[in-house]
């Protein structure tokens, strides 16, 4: 019985729930019992707020009750969400994966979290994740490793794998996800679900503990791209707590699909690129056949496919590698051990501060000490600015290419989910990211969807690209292919452990 | 012994001075929150997520302060860039919560301007908007009160994140004497663009003072930066010390090394805090929270249009039109509200140099005494005007205005004419009454009234004395002079 709610989508339980098929109170306790039952072997969650998830289904089946108009009730009322654990929210710890704010409980909500829950989501708990986002495999989270739900001895990605995992399994329907170099997109592709990466400025970063300020951006993680489309659409909006925040109108991204691939069955008229740029070494034949098969169905959509340069994008890794640990460093002075988080017991201030930084772990010291040395004074030309300069010409790279198409389509990751500790040199887990992280450079919309499966049936994800603000033809363009291919979509099995 | 070598030093070394100068800017809320910088809030009574550093959160820059720094940087003849950006100054200290001060480092929103001073002047080569730090009160049993003697500190995030702007002067100043002038002129205009209260005790402008000696003709020495300088006497004092010790080091033969100081008020002097060594490497780099200023050149056009009369022009207008010494121009004109009564007292139609006399004298005297400022008192310009009026008509004498009115005025405020009805103030200036007194003198002191009559003129002052001592000093002057010289001669 409790599957029968939980395998539903977003908009289904929504539709339940108006309709009154299902009180939101149901809702939230199948999802709760399946969270509590399945947690135990994903660690998906780092911590589950039943009494206040209880508390806000219960008002909206009294609202509903007292006759209260459904459209009232918000265009998530009744949906449960899971929340990155690094996104404020009253009533929960935000840890952000570290044993430095463990136990530090939210003082203010987070924007993002104020937008569902105005529209009648209802938040479950708060999401493993690597520690302050900083991991592909979410290894490096101090309350242990989530695993992938289609193989338990596999990473669920990083650094979002909380969510991933969650949504894969469907622990939730709904989960936010940060990306900062791919956080959302490549535990999308290794977990199969879809993920979207919004344009940077999209979605208010005003309560989302900061990793990289000028790279981070929440986004939707469903389980399916309408799901997905309806979450973005709550989600964004300009926020005037959030100075890069971006002001644009309000889009219904449901209605663009509706008037377009759903009307017409096609994408006609839409130019897709692909590059060789964009692309991995050694890629493994069963992913260059999984881009080529995604490429055929777009062509047998109408579509044309074009092919695009991006000379620059060798140099993204390099590039965010100095940027990023520059802005965390910078980012994570705060958690010093004076006002909140974990403090050392010690005789003097110098010891308080280098006592009780040791609580962050090695993936996150290594970044900060990294990003200390490339703004250090006699450095700071030769690799900071040197880095804003090479980043400029990643973005200009896009604008060029998008002269010629649309979107642009190229694999999420240039391998499935690898094993736990498959990955021990740091260099080489950078290279998981290599295919997400120019777009975080150039601040574009992306999103990973499901695109096939390897021989040992562990999704492989499909990465589209759009243009600024573009979101609403990546949604229509994402839908036509989700749709072509929704007869060999699987979820995974949880039998084995459930 | 000390007086005698600094004597000779002094005709030896210049010392060359820059100042760098915080001012807190006069704003309801902080830089980049809405919490209020009142002064003398409980601790942290005055703190939100965001100006305590806590995960998650963003700035967003408070206008007013764009606007408060742009009128200082076009009343000191600044460049304003429009376009200019934010950047994190990065260290480690409890008072800085976030572990960065968000500051601008190479794009200063003014830059390229000059103060004149005794003639002189003093170039401003920028002005940059940043946020204070908190507070730290140190606690101890040893009454040590410094942060590594105490037993433990606590922290006060009031002051973190109020708004200032730091005024870096080029190193024009050659005196101390130079130093307080400029930071005088600074703070008046800063008071009359009413961007900064000027409250030095409180902590609303604070200065930095950067000084090196060499001889005339050479290169500039190595400098020593005093921090903490908190008064202008204590700006005399920090330079004075720093004069010595330097030229002291120098005579003997010593380097002075680049480092900062801290000026200590007990004793005057000025000790070592970090050299140059152990300097921090503040890591600035382009803040990634906030996007670069765009200000609108219309703005910045219409700012400089309506920026206020400053005191420096003020002063030379005061002397040009209205016929006041420069020493009484520069008294009312520095101070913006001594300023407005002057003029409105005499919009009022008063006599301008009277009215200066009045200001400059008896109620400078009296806001001196009292240690209080002129909107603190009752003396409007219709009352003042009033009072000036009835001194010239007769009706009080100028003697009686000074002793028993313009306390009167400033304490409790009020018509003139009803103090003199009620107290029985008024001049007595008919003859007769004065004759009659007179008369009863000369009679009563025969010996005094023939030393007069013998070309004694001096003693004609006991006569008048004592005229004054009987009418309470409401007889006429002119008329007990007239009356004297009639009566004895």
């Amino acid at each position: 019985m409790s599957e029968n709610i939980t395998s539903k989508s977003a908009i289904e339980l929504n539709r339940s729930f108006t309709s009154g098929e299902l009180t939101a109170e149901e809702i939230t306790k199948a999802f709760l019992e399946r969270a509590t039952k399945l947690n135990k072997d994903l660690n998906a969650f780092i911590s589950l707020c039943p009494e206040l998830a209880l508390q806000k289904a219960k008002l909206l089946d009294q609202r509903l009750a007292r006759g209260d108009d459904p459209k009232n009730l918000g265009k998530l009322a009744g949906v449960p969400i899971g929340v990155k654990d690094l996104i404020n929210m009253i009533g929960t710890e935000t840890t952000a994966g570290s044993n430095i704010l463990k136990g530090h409980k939210s003082v203010y909500n987070a924007t993002i979290v104020n937008k569902v829950i105005n529209a009648g989501a209802i938040p479950l708990g708060k999401l493993n994740l690597d520690e302050f986002a900083m991991g592909s495999s979410n290894e490096t989270s101090a309350f242990g490793p989530c695993k992938n739900p289609w193989d338990l001895s596999r990473v669920p990605g990083g650094s979002s794998g909380g969510s991933s995992a969650a949504v894969s399994a469907e622990l939730v329907p709904l989960a936010f996800g940060t990306d900062t170099g791919g956080s959302i997109r490549q535990p999308a592709a290794y977990c199969g679900i879809t993920g979207m990466k919004p344009t940077y400025g999209k979605v208010s970063r005003y309560g989302i503990i900061a990793f990289a300020s000028s790279l981070d951006q929440a986004g939707p993680m469903t389980k399916d791209v309408k799901d997905n489309a309806l979450l973005l659409e709550v989600m964004s909006g300009y926020d005037a707590k959030d100075s890069t925040s971006i002001n644009t109108p309000a889009e219904n991204y449901l209605d663009y699909i509706k008037d377009n691939f759903e009307k017409t069955g096609s994408l006609k008229g839409l130019k897709i690129g692909i590059s060789d740029d964009l692309s991995a070494d050694n890629l493994d034949h069963e992913m260059r056949s999984a881009l080529d098969n995604t490429i055929k169905t777009y062509l047998n959509l109408g579509a044309e496919i074009v092919k695009v340069k991006l000379p620059h994008i060798k140099a993204s890794l390099a590039c965010y590698y100095i940027i990023a640990p520059a802005e965390a460093s910078s980012n994570l002075s705060r958690y010093d051990g004076v006002r909140f988080g974990h403090r050392a017991e010690t005789k003097d201030l110098e010891s308080l501060y280098k006592e009780s930084r040791t609580q962050f772990g090695k993936e996150v010291q290594r970044r900060i000490m990294l990003g200390t040395y490339v703004l250090s004074s006699g450095y700071y030309d030769a690799y900071y600015k040197k880095a804003q300069e090479v980043r400029r010409l990643i973005f200009n790279d896009f604008s060029t290419a998008f002269k010629e198409c649309d979107v642009i389509l190229s694999l999420t990751t240039p391998s499935t989910a690898f094993k736990f500790g498959a990955k021990s040199d740091p260099l080489e887990m950078y290279l998981s990211d290599v295919l997400t992280v120019p777009v975080n450079l150039a601040g574009l919309p992306s999103m990973s969807l499901n695109g096939g499966y390897d021989k040992e049936g562990m999704p492989i994800g499909m990465q589209l690209v759009g243009k600024a603000l573009g979101e609403k033809v990546l949604y229509n363009t994402a839908y036509a292919l989700e749709q072509s291919l929704i007869k060999e979509l699987k979820k995974p099995n949880l039998t084995s452990f459930a | 012994m000390l007086k005698s070598s600094l004597m000779t030093t002094q005709t030896k070394y210049q010392m060359v001075i820059g100042l760098e100068v915080h001012a807190q800017l006069k704003t309801e809320t902080k830089l980049f929150c809405s919490c209020s910088t009142k002064f003398g809030a409980k601790p942290n009574q005055n703190t939100c997520p965001i100006c305590m550093g806590y995960p998650g959160v963003l700035p967003v820059l408070n206008k007013k302060v764009v606007e408060f720094a742009t009128k200082a940087g076009l009343a000191l003849n600044c460049k304003i860039d429009p376009n200019c950006k934010f950047d994190r100054k990065q260290y480690f200290y409890p008072d800085l919560p976030k572990g960065y001060q968000i500051s601008q480092f190479d794009k200063p929103i003014c830059s390229n301007g000059k103060l004149k001073i005794f003639d002189k002047d003093i170039g401003i080569v920028r002005i940059h908007i940043e946020e204070d730090a908190g507070k730290l009160v140190h606690n101890s049993d040893n009454s040590a009160d410094r942060l590594h003697g105490s037993d433990y500190s606590l922290v006060d995030l009031n002051r973190a994140g109020t708004p200032l702007i730091e005024i870096v002067s080029a190193p024009d100043i050659r005196s101390g004497e130079e130093a307080v002038a400029y930071v005088k002129e600074l703070r008046k205009i800063l008071m009359a663009l009413d961007v900064c209260d000027g409250n030095m005790q409180e902590g609303s402008l604070r200065c930095d003072i950067n000084i090196s000696l060499n001889k005339a003709g050479e290169e500039y020495g190595t400098r020593a930066e005093i921090k903490n300088v908190n008064s202008f006497r204590s700006i005399t004092r920090a330079i004075e010390y720093e004069f010595k010790r330097q030229s002291q080091l120098l005579d003997s033969g010593e380097k002075i090394v680049q480092e900062t100081r801290l000026f200590e008020e007990n004793s005057g002097k000025t000790f070592s805090m970090r050299s140059k060594e152990d300097s921090h490497d503040y890591r600035y780099f382009p803040e990634p929270d906030l996007v670069p200023l765009n200000i609108d050149l219309d703005f910045i056009t219409k700012t400089k249009e309506e920026l206020p009369e400053l005191p420096s022009q003020k002063r030379l207008r005061y002397v040009a039109e209205f016929s006041i010494s420069e020493e009484a121009a520069t008294i009312i004109s520095d101070d913006f509200a001594l300023a407005a009564l002057f003029e409105g007292t005499i919009i009022l139609g008063a006599d301008s140099v009277k009215v200066a006399n009045w200001l400059t004298g008896s109620v400078s005297a009296y806001l001196n005494a009292n240690e209080t400022s002129i909107n603190e008192t009752k003396l409007t310009a219709e009352n003042l005007n009033e009072m000036i009026n009835l001194i010239q008509d007769g009706t009080i004498s100028d003697n009686i205005a000074k002793t028993s009115i313009i306390n009167t005025l400033l304490e409790k405020g009020g018509s003139t004419i009803t103090i003199v009805e009620k107290e029985g103030l008024a001049q007595i200036a008919d003859p007769a009454k004065i004759e009659a007194i007179i008369t009863d003198i000369i009679k009563a002191n025969p010996t005094q009234a023939e030393q007069f009559k013998q070309g004694n003129i001096k003693i004609k002052g006991f006569f008048v004395g004592q005229v004054m001592k009987i009418t309470q000093g409401k007889a006429a002057p002119q008329l007990v002079n007239d009356c004297l010289d009639k009566l004895l001669s």
